[in-house]
Formats: structure tokens, C-alpha cells, sequence
């Protein structure tokens, strides 16, 4: 069979003063008709700089440098730009990350849709809506005539990607790119996308290249899989070879860091002691309501009720919109909860004043999901970690050198302390994160969704990292995570957590391999690649196994 | 529009009418708190000293009642929709602020728009051309005209352009003496109106050019563009349709603003052309101590800010659907 699109010794230049010379060097790969092939990558890894190049979507300041993109007999890589204008949309099309982000918000769908046609075909207004609702309806949105009037902002984020999805079918395209398209959905809308996309696929027969740095994603969709390591391609083949078999050091690694959806047995716990007890907390947020209108009530903590034992790691699971942060929030103070208590110990910390509060501070510290955004940029490591203790009456030169023994503890340089946050990688930063936590000798430790921004080689190490502490300081920690592969690796309980509502709460094996909740049921179900790793626990690589390594300093 | 939106700007109307009562109490003591009493300026210029005709004078205006009753009959006058007499006038405040509103609205009207379609303009391209040197052309431009003092322009374009290249009249609406009728009136008017709308005008449209240039870049990075750039769209339909639309968002806020400004923001430069407006009328008035003809402008000045603010909102949520007007 006659490859559709054949990408030869491509090589993509960086402007000066970037990582590295070249975002992608000498890249090889074809694109058969009718197939979909996964490139996978982590952060940098140049995994999007192909699609943007067939695309035509680089920035004006990256050029192709060598190499070709034959498709159709053309060059895409020295395609005029008026001819590429007419492939673009037409014959080749792509899906971005961020759906709310994606469409225009001052523009209905119907004529987002419609300006396809407007572009590519000769249609009138009338024909151009009729193909744009036939659209609608192909790709399972509910209600369609109504969504042909609707504006983004009135749609949920999987509807968003279904219109876009619509809009790069609209003509049938040879090609579908799709750079990590559900990367931002949550599990059960991610799992329907990319049912979706796969049933297109087979529908109009396209072949699609799918962008992803999941894992789970290529075990769910990939027919074959391109794994790129720094600009370089360092593994091609079938799903299953790649999957199961990887031949390259740095793809057992990356598969090797792939938690396995199977709860490992966990020892319960001796004695115990709970440090951290919830009850009947509830959140409302209301929007709107003025002197003529009504509020609009949402319950992100309806009637919340647990309790954290020393040593414990409890999991707080959920889609997005289920309350968990919000809950997590509460409980450090950083929200104010409506009803309910909350007890650090046996204090019930809910309605203290700020005096009042500062000695609970200490006892529960927070690590944050953003690393580059939670660490003040004009401030050194030191200063960041020994702020704390310094607020709470220490004297700086002890707080700093305690800094220096947390930098020691989170495996970081001492010579960091003089460093600023931006000369750390997100993984670095988020150590320093949990030093600044651990500066204040914390009994509980909340970590808001603390490894979602980071890649999964990373994330193993800051989990076993946080796992390291949590044993050698006998900390509580209370883990608010949307991925459950890592809850049911790193979790002793977890909490299933629906529209503001405990669902489900239970020893992690358990739930994961009996729940009892349609709802967890669901979430279970729509992990992407469950089959892959849930049967082959011990498929990890012996040798290497970097999950149980001590974590690396140089993250 | 609907009963919602209705509804709400009912509410706005009634907000901005507690509002601009509060405005007034503000202004009353404001100007009551300056130094300088109406009674003894006229007096002075009527060429008499004596203290009984002050005393008249004062009781005449009701400038010897307490502070708190002159207070009382104002607002309840103003409620009444009555803004009382210009002192020095003997003319009722409201007839000599009709009398000079056309002038104002003429002046203020043309810069505005003005400066708005020169301003987006300009901004638009400048950013279509970044970082090239027509942008850079513009900045400059821009900063330049934001950072001069608008009666130095002023008085600059008036020696130049009419002092001493003798192209456009310096000073005044209508020249002096001719009685012109129809489209000749309407070309002499206009000629006039040429430097002082401009001067006007310059410090607004450099402010929408720059905000302008700065929202169509902000916007040209949206990923909504890079998917109208994917659709196959030539490079000037993706920035009218999709990114001048969304940019000009921000632009609405700034207009509202200029255009609270229509009556009251006018006055150093009517006063350098001798534009026979509002805000000559209250330079004058400020001297004369006139406080009803002063309160009076003042007033309408407020009064054209809150309504605009609302305006402004409305014109925001039928842009940009994502507004809905009920908070």
C-alpha cells in the first residue's frame, strides 16, 4: 500500500538562545491510509512540531531546515502558502489540546462550522447549514439544532471537541491530526472522544496522527506508534510491538513509568491515630443573583464527611466540577467552608480567626498543582522555603539552615538555595514545593492534583519521593487526584467524589476491584488503556524498574 | 431584547439616579467649600462696595439661609427637574446649558468618533505589520500625541494651521460677520470644526491605537485563531473575522469612558478655539462664582457618565455573548 503521507529526514530548526539546536532532527515516518499513528513524547520532546509543519502552523520563527513532506506528490515543507491554504481545512485538518479554547467566542457554531464550506466549496448559506447540522448530528452532539445557534461558552468541554471534531470532518479529509485532543477532558468524556474519533475514522476511512503523551491513550486508539525523545525519533512500529514490547532505553522507561491500574496489596495500618477529621463539611459557590435575578447555587462539598489517620495516604478522586479541590481547600483554610467541621487533631480549626489559626497552619501544609505558577519568581529557594517558619517566629539564619536540610531531604542541591524558581525544571520546583510544605514540620499534607502538570517520568519520581516522606516523617497525606492510575498506586483509601458528593470511600483495592458506585464503575471503565496494564502487574522491566529507584536528584 | 435584560436595566437607571443625587450633595459642598462669594463678583463688577446691596444680593439668591436649607432646595429643586437660575444670567440654568449643549455635542461627537476610527485603524495596523517599521511609526506616533498636553497642541495647530499657513480659522464656530445659510454654513461650520476636533481627538485615538495594537496581538495568539488558520483561511479574513472581532472587546471599555467625557471633557480646548460650549460656559461660570450654572453643568456632566457607563454595558452584552446582563 501507497503511504499517504511520507515525512523524510524532517528537521526543524529552534531560534537561537533555545533547549537545543534543533526541535526535531532528522525524522522519518510514514502515514498509510486509513490508520492511526500515535506519536508519543513527553513535554519537548518536538512530538507536535511535525503536525504543525504538515500543517503549516509553525510560529514565523521556526523554519523547516532540511527534509520533506511528500503528500500527494507535493512538498508540504516548500508548499506556496496560497496552495497550502487550500489543502488546510480541506484535505489535511487538525484538533488542538484545548477545546474552550479552541472556537471563537463570538461566533456561533453553526457559522464556525459553515465557514469551512465558505472557504473550500461553493455552497450557499443554506447548503452550508444543512451539511453543518448533518455535522452535528454525525458527531453525537445532543439536541443539534439547537447547538447550531449555541456559542462555546454555552457547551462543556467534550461538546466543544465534538464541534471541533465536526469542523475538521466537514470535508472528508485524506489526514486528521489530532494533537492531544483529549488531554484536557476528564476520563469518561475522554473515553467518548476517542470512541468517537476512532468511529469516524473507520466511518471515512482517514488516517489519523494522534498526538498524545499518555500511554493509555496509544494502548486505547494506536495501529502503529512513532516515540520521539528530544527531537528525535527513537522508536517506530505496531501498537502491540511498542506497547509490549519496546526495544529503546527510553520508551521501556517511559512504559515503565506508566502506573498499572491494579492496586497493589497495602498493608493496613498499625495504630490508628487521626490527625485530620472531616464533618458534614459543605461549600456553596453562587454566581450572579442581583436585585432582580436569581443566584445560580453550586454544591462543591455537599455533606462531606472522612477522616485522615497519621501515616495515611487518602485519595480524593473525581472529574473535574466534583468538588475535590474544593474540599482540599477547605480544609487547609484557604477556603471558608458554610457548614460543617473541621478538626486538625482533636481542634475544630473551621471558625478561628487568622491569630487564632496560625499555630493549626503549621500542623497541615499544602503542595500545589502548578509548579510554575505556585513559586514567587522574584524570590531565591531559600527564601521561598524559609519564609514560612521565619512568618512563624524563627530566626532566619536557623530557617535557613533548615532549608538547606529540606533541600537535602526533597533531593535537591544545597547550592540551589541561592537560585530563583526559573532556573528549575517543573519537576525541581515541585520538590521545592514540598520542602516549603515540610519547612513547618507538618502532620498533614495536602497535595492538590501536585504531579498532574508534570510528565510521567517525573511524576513517578515525585511520587516515590512523596512516599519516601511520608514514611521517614510519619506525615497524613491527603491527595487530591483526577488520575486514577496514580490513586490506585500511591493511596492506602480513597474518596470517589461526584458533583460535590462522597459516592464512594474505601480501602483502594478494594474499590478499584470491586466498587460498588455505578459512578466509580464508570470512571474505572473509562481509563484509557485499561486492558493494557491492569492484567500484566509484572510486566515491568526487571532490570531498570525506575518506579521503586530512589528518585534523581536532577530531575 | 428580552424581559431579563429589561429588567436589569430598570435596575441600572434607578442605581444611576440614587447615584447621581449622591453626586450632587458631593458637588454642592464642593463648590460651597472654594473660596469666593457670587455676591461680592457681582457686586464688583457692578462698581459697588456697599454692604446692604450685598446683603441683598445674598438674600435675593438665598445666599444667606444656612448651608444645610440652601442644600434642601436644591436637591428638591433638581428633583423637580429644576436646576434654578444662573446668577449672573438671570437665565434658567437649564436654557443656557441647551443653549450650548449643540456646539459641545458637536465638537465632542466628531472627535469621538474620530478618534475612534482612526485609533483602531492605526492599531490594527500596526499589529498586522509587527515589529516592522510602520508599526514602530505608529507607536511612536501614538506615545507622542498620548504625552503632549492637549491645550499645548492645541495652541500649536492654531499658530500653524491657522496663524501662519492661514489654511483653517483659529478660534470661534461660525466666522464673524457673514451671514451664512444652508450648505455653506454647513462647510463654514465644519472648517471650524477641524482643529479643535482634532486636538480633541489626538490623546484618544493614541490611546486606542495602543490598546488596540496590544488587544489584536493578545488575541492573534488565541488558539480559536490557530484553528481559524487551520480551516485554510487567508491571513485577512482570520484577522477581521476572528481576531479583530475579539479584540475590539476591550476597545468598547475605553469608548464608554471618552464617552462620559462628551459634555464635560472638553473645556480647555473650547476654551483655546473659543468653541462657544458647555465647557466655556463653565470656565466662566467658575469665575463668576456662578454656583447654580456651575452645579448645573456639573450635573449633566454626571449625569452623561453614568448614562454612558450603562450604555456601555448594554452595547458589551449584545458584542460579546458571554456577558449576560443580570448580575
Amino acid at each position: 500500500m501507497k503511504p499517504l503521507l511520507q515525512v523524510e529526514d524532517l528537521t526543524i530548526r529552534l531560534p537561537k538562545g533555545g533547549d537545543r539546536e534543533f526541535a526535531i532532527q532528522k525524522v522519518n515516518y510514514n502515514l498509510m491510509p486509513g490508520e492511526i499513528l500515535c506519536v508519543v513524547g513527553e513535554s519537548g520532546s518536538g512530538k507536535s512540531m511535525t503536525a504543525n509543519a504538515i500543517m503549516g502552523l509553525l510560529p514565523k520563527t521556526i523554519q523547516v531546515d532540511a527534509g520533506t513532506i511528500i503528500f500527494d506528490g507535493v512538498d508540504l515543507a516548500s508548499l506556496e502558502e496560497r496552495r497550502a491554504r487550500e489543502l488546510r481545512g480541506n484535505r489535511i485538518s487538525m484538533i488542538f489540546q484545548e477545546p474552550m479554547t479552541a472556537l471563537n467566542p463570538l461566533m456561533r457554531v453553526a457559522d464556525q462550522i459553515g465557514e469551512v464550506f465558505l472557504i473550500h466549496t461553493n455552497m450557499n448559506a443554506k447548503q452550508r447549514d444543512e451539511r453543518a447540522l448533518a455535522l452535528l448530528v454525525d458527531v453525537g452532539l445532543p439536541d443539534p439544532e439547537k447547538m447550531m445557534k449555541a456559542y462555546p461558552h454555552q457547551l462543556s468541554g467534550g461538546q466543544r471537541q465534538r464541534v471541533m471534531i465536526a469542523m475538521a470532518l466537514a470535508l472528508e479529509p485524506a489526514i486528521l491530526i489530532a494533537d492531544e485532543p483529549t488531554t484536557a477532558l476528564d476520563v469518561t468524556t475522554q473515553a467518548q472522544i476517542l470512541k468517537l474519533i476512532k468511529e469516524l475514522q473507520e466511518k471515512h476511512n482517514t488516517a489519523v496522527m494522534f498526538i498524545t503523551h499518555d500511554f493509555g491513550v496509544v494502548a486505547e486508539i494506536a495501529d502503529r506508534v512513532v516515540v520521539m525523545e528530544k527531537g528525535q525519533m527513537v522508536e517506530i512500529g505496531g501498537s502491540d510491538d511498542v506497547l509490549n514490547n519496546p526495544q529503546h532505553e527510553y520508551t521501556k522507561k517511559l512504559i515503565a513509568a506508566v502506573p498499572p491500574l491494579v492496586a497493589p496489596h497495602r498493608e493496613a495500618l498499625l495504630e490508628v491515630t487521626p490527625v485530620l477529621t472531616v464533618n458534614n463539611l459543605c461549600k456553596t459557590y453562587s454566581t450572579g443573583g442581583g436585585w432582580f435575578s436569581k443566584a445560580r447555587v453550586v454544591k462543591a462539598a455537599d455533606d462531606v464527611t472522612f477522616t485522615l489517620h497519621r501515616g495515611e495516604t487518602l485519595g480524593l478522586v473525581g472529574e473535574s466540577g466534583s468538588g475535590k479541590s474544593t474540599v482540599s481547600r477547605c480544609v487547609v483554610r484557604l477556603l471558608d467552608s458554610d457548614s460543617g467541621e473541621i478538626l486538625i487533631g482533636e481542634d475544630a480549626i473551621q471558625d478561628l480567626n487568622t491569630a487564632e489559626l496560625a499555630p493549626y497552619r503549621k500542623r497541615i501544609q499544602m503542595v500545589f498543582q502548578d509548579p510554575f505558577a505556585s513559586l514567587n519568581p522574584r524570590k531565591t529557594i531559600g527564601q521561598i522555603i524559609a519564609d514560612g517558619p521565619i512568618a512563624q517566629g524563627m530566626e532566619p539564619a536557623k530557617a535557613l539552615a533548615k532549608a538547606a536540610e529540606l533541600l537535602d531531604l526533597v533531593e535537591l542541591p544545597r547550592a540551589a538555595l541561592d537560585r530563583y524558581p526559573h532556573e528549575f525544571s517543573g519537576g525541581q520546583r515541585q520538590r521545592v514545593g514540598i520542602a516549603r510544605a515540610l519547612a513547618h514540620d507538618p502532620e498533614i499534607l495536602v497535595a492538590d492534583e501536585a504531579i498532574s502538570a508534570l510528565d510521567v517520568s517525573v511524576q513517578a519520581q515525585i511520587l516515590d519521593l512523596l512516599d519516601t516522606l511520608k514514611v521517614r516523617l510519619n506525615l497524613a497525606i491527603l491527595f487530591v487526584v483526577h488520575d486514577l492510575r496514580v490513586a490506585a498506586q500511591v493511596c492506602d483509601r480513597v474518596i470517589v467524589m461526584q458533583k460535590g458528593k462522597v459516592v464512594e470511600m474505601g480501602v483502594t483495592k478494594t474499590v478499584f476491584e470491586a466498587p460498588s458506585h455505578e459512578y466509580t464503575k464508570s470512571l474505572i471503565d473509562s481509563i484509557p488503556g485499561a486492558s493494557w496494564r491492569s492484567d500484566l502487574p509484572d510486566h515491568i522491566p526487571q532490570e531498570g524498574q525506575p518506579e521503586k529507584q530512589p528518585a534523581m536528584s536532577s530531575v | 431584547m428580552n424581559l431579563q435584560t429589561l429588567l436589569y436595566i430598570g435596575g441600572r437607571l434607578i442605581k444611576g439616579v440614587i447615584i447621581l443625587l449622591i453626586i450632587a450633595v458631593f458637588n454642592f459642598f464642593l463648590i460651597r467649600a472654594a473660596p469666593g462669594d457670587p455676591a461680592k463678583v457681582m457686586a464688583g463688577e457692578a462698581g459697588a462696595t456697599d454692604e446692604v446691596f450685598l446683603q441683598q444680593l445674598r438674600e435675593q439668591f438665598g445666599l444667606d439661609q444656612p448651608l444645610y436649607y440652601q442644600l434642601w432646595v436644591y436637591i428638591s429643586n433638581l428633583l423637580h427637574f429644576d436646576m434654578g437660575m444662573s446668577y449672573r444670567q438671570n437665565i434658567p440654568v437649564f436654557d443656557l446649558i441647551m443653549d450650548r449643549l449643540p456646539a459641545t455635542l458637536l465638537l465632542t461627537g466628531t472627535a469621538f468618533l474620530l478618534s475612534i476610527a482612526l485609533g483602531v485603524l492605526a492599531g490594527v495596523i500596526a499589529s498586522v505589520n509587527y515589529k516592522k517599521w510602520v508599526d514602530s511609526l505608529i507607536t511612536i506616533l501614538s506615545l507622542i500625541f498620548y504625552a503632549t498636553p492637549l491645550f499645548w497642541l492645541a495652541i500649536m495647530a492654531s499658530l500653524f494651521f491657522s496663524v501662519y499657513l492661514g489654511w483653517l480659522p483659529g478660534f470661534g464656530m461660525e466666522t464673524v460677520g457673514v451671514e451664512l445659510s444652508g450648505w455653506d454654513r454647513v462647510i463654514d461650520i465644519a472648517l471650524h470644526l477641524v482643529l479643535p476636533a482634532t486636538t480633541l481627538g489626538l490623546f484618544f485615538t493614541a490611546v486606542y491605537a495602543r490598546m488596540t495594537r496590544t488587544s489584536m496581538i493578545e488575541t492573534s495568539r488565541l488558539d480559536f485563531v490557530k484553528t481559524a488558520i487551520a480551516k485554510g483561511m487567508t491571513p485577512s479574513r482570520v484577522t477581521r473575522k476572528h481576531v479583530l472581532r475579539n479584540a475590539l472587546l476591550p476597545v468598547i471599555t475605553l469608548a464608554g469612558i471618552q464617552a462620559g467625557q462628551l459634555i464635560g471633557g472638553a473645556v480647555l480646548t473650547e476654551t483655546v478655539f473659543a468653541w462657544p460650549g458647555i465647557g466655556r460656559l463653565m470656565f466662566e461660570a467658575l469665575f463668576q462664582r456662578d454656583y447654580n450654572l456651575l452645579l448645573g453643568v456639573f450635573f449633566i456632566s454626571s449625569a452623561m457618565v453614568v448614562l454612558f457607563n450603562l450604555i456601555t454595558d448594554v452595547i458589551y452584552c449584545v458584542v460579546d455573548p458571554r456577558i449576560e446582563l443580570s448580575k
